[in-house]
């Protein structure tokens, strides 16, 4: 049982292993090893694209992820004290959210934003003064940031609700009971009780858009975000810079991840 | 302001949100569903069956889609089990935590990034070379089914180690002892005691699975390089190529439902069997 266990590991990180120990060849080969070198990481640091495409991504992954631990954690708290079909309805949204696979997701956004872009743009110019130029709505980082917050603000009103189950409403009870109004409670009450899960789940929401491909892919038009990027450099051919890339994408997924859990745990602590 | 007006006001953006972002696009889908394809590709309104009596014509990407995705389940199930079993009923209290984030870690790292390492490995220069220099030649594994296989069952075994764990982990180990301690052999042990008491993990795992592996299109792309192609990766071809949004809504419309009803007969079974559990007596 504990070689079997042992093999599973490494069948596990095996693959992450090659990656990482490739990233530090100094050949062109992303398949044979040629001495050590740090080359390719300083490569894909001076690499415009590459940088470009890391801004966006972070660009992207910061404000959906704020934007959805905002709305989610108002959205999970309201729902505590609502009953009936409007919770029923709310419910349903958040099952399909989750449920849908990502690429039917991506592929609908984009067939749906087209197309009302498609009316909108005609009106807005119609509409627009004489003079200057209407704006043209077209995909790109709006729609991403659009997309990105819908799927992880579903995931953020799930992680905070189980926290708010775990709560008894006794302390918001006593709370009113001693006078406090509403907000008041729910600024000295609540938030505090809920921050880790609304910290934890920025962080997923975060790592979730900043690793996103499939989504991105249809829905972000002409701008790159580093797994388009990363996905076309592995069509073109592979290069150890591609393993540079994602071995530093994947350090930094792993340091979210932990402060993440690291928050996750001191919450329950409390 | 009364509290269910505050209630709606702190619901109604995260609604609207999604009101705007998943409701109106999957209805889109639905309704061109019903359309034609324009002349230049995209859509004209119209309201016929065509599309869905062509599905056919899709058939190998829906074969491949119910082959691959129950049996990369049934795959990850069959490898999880033993290693959360392990985790949660035979690892100290210390070890536990660690060796089980150790398992989830790779899930939260780009399946990008993770898969284009499957290429490295199943490519010409990785186990074939290997198996080449021990006599065995000629062996393919990359852009091959079982390429896709493994591709799948790696991406996604964290999700199935996970609910299993959790589930034994919460099991009362004074069972397991009590069992034994009655003359019952460790595998009655394991088929009546442990195994019934994890099927709501096992059930859990496989459901999560299963239902990402539906929507698969990264892995195929990669490591099956366009010879196994899943419903996903007919999608990609149908709406970015060959810009055919009516006949590529009516394959999205049929993987939605396929999915519903699967999980749908799953969740059945899986509530029959632990009801059969509760009626049956203890031993």
């Amino acid at each position: 049982m504990r070689i079997y266990t042992i093999f599973v590991y490494i069948f596990l990180y095996t693959p992450i292993a090659i990656i990482a120990l490739f990233s530090f060849s100094a050949g062109r080969s992303a398949s044979q090893f040629e001495g050590f070198s740090v080359k390719w990481y300083g490569r894909a640091l001076d690499n415009p694209f590459v940088m470009d495409a890391l801004g966006n991504s972070l660009f992207v992954a910061f404000v959906s992820a704020t934007l959805a631990s905002t709305l989610g954690t108002l959205a999970a708290v309201g729902l505590q004290g609502m009953r009936g079909p409007v919770r029923a309805f709310f419910d349903a949204l958040i099952y399909i959210a989750v449920m849908i696979p990502g690429i039917v997701i991506g592929i609908a956004t984009l067939i749906a934003l087209v197309t009302v872009f498609g009316v909108v743009n005609p009106w807005l110019s119609a509409i627009w003064p004489d003079g200057s130029t209407a704006p043209t709505l077209s995909m790109g980082m709006g729609s991403l940031i659009a997309a990105h917050t819908m799927f992880t603000l579903a995931l953020v009103v799930i992680i905070v609700r189980a926290r708010l189950a775990s709560l008894e409403g006794m302390l918001s009870e006593a709370s009113a009971d001693l006078y406090a109004t509403p907000f008041g409670t729910f600024r000295q009450i609540t938030l505090p009780l809920i921050a880790p899960a609304v910290l934890a789940g920025f962080l997923l929401s975060f790592t979730f858009s900043f690793d996103d491909f499939i989504i991105a892919f249809f829905v972000a038009g002409s701008e790159t975000t580093l797994p388009i990027y990363i996905f076309a450099s592995i069509r073109r051919g592979i290069t150890p810079e591609v393993n540079a890339i994602g071995t530093m994408v994947m350090g930094a997924s792993l340091i979210m991840l932990v402060i993440a859990q690291l928050i996750l745990r001191r919450g329950q602590k409390r | 302001m009364t509290q269910r007006a505050r209630n709606w006001l702190m619901v109604a953006p995260a609604g609207a949100w999604l009101i705007v972002m998943l409701v109106l696009p999957l209805s889109v889908v639905f309704i061109f569903s019903f359309g034609e394809r324009a002349p230049s590709g995209g859509y004209v309104p119209a309201f016929t069956f065509e599309q869905y009596a062509n599905l056919p014509a899709r058939f190998t990407a829906f074969k491949n889609t119910l082959v691959l995705a129950p049996l990369g389940t049934l795959t990850a199930l069959v490898i999880a089990y033993p290693l959360a079993y392990q985790l949660a009923v035979r690892t100290s209290d210390k070890w536990k935590t660690l060796l089980l984030i150790l398992v989830i870690v790779p899930f939260w790292t780009s399946i990008l990034i993770r898969s284009y390492a499957w290429i490295f490995i199943l490519g010409g220069r990785g186990i074939p070379s290997l198996l080449d220099s021990i006599g065995i030649e000629d062996v393919r594994l990359i852009n091959t089914q079982f390429a896709v296989l493994v591709g799948i069952v790696y991406g996604y075994l964290p999700l199935m180690v996970f609910p299993i764990y959790v589930s034994l982990d919460r099991l009362d180990k004074r069972l397991l002892e009590a069992s034994a301690d009655l003359g019952a052999h460790p595998i009655t042990t394991f088929l009546t005691v442990t195994l019934p008491m994890s099927i709501s993990g096992i059930a859990t795992g496989c459901m999560l699975v299963f239902i990402l592996l539906m929507g698969e299109f990264l892995i195929p792309a990669m490591l099956g390089g366009g010879k196994v192609f899943f419903v996903g990766n007919a999608l990609v071809d149908l709406f970015l190529q060959s810009r055919n949004w009516a006949y590529g809504s009516a394959v999205a419309v049929m993987l939605i439902v396929i999915m519903l009803v699967t999980v749908t007969l799953y969740m059945r079974l899986i509530s029959r069997l632990s009801v059969q559990r509760d009626d049956t007596p203890l031993m």
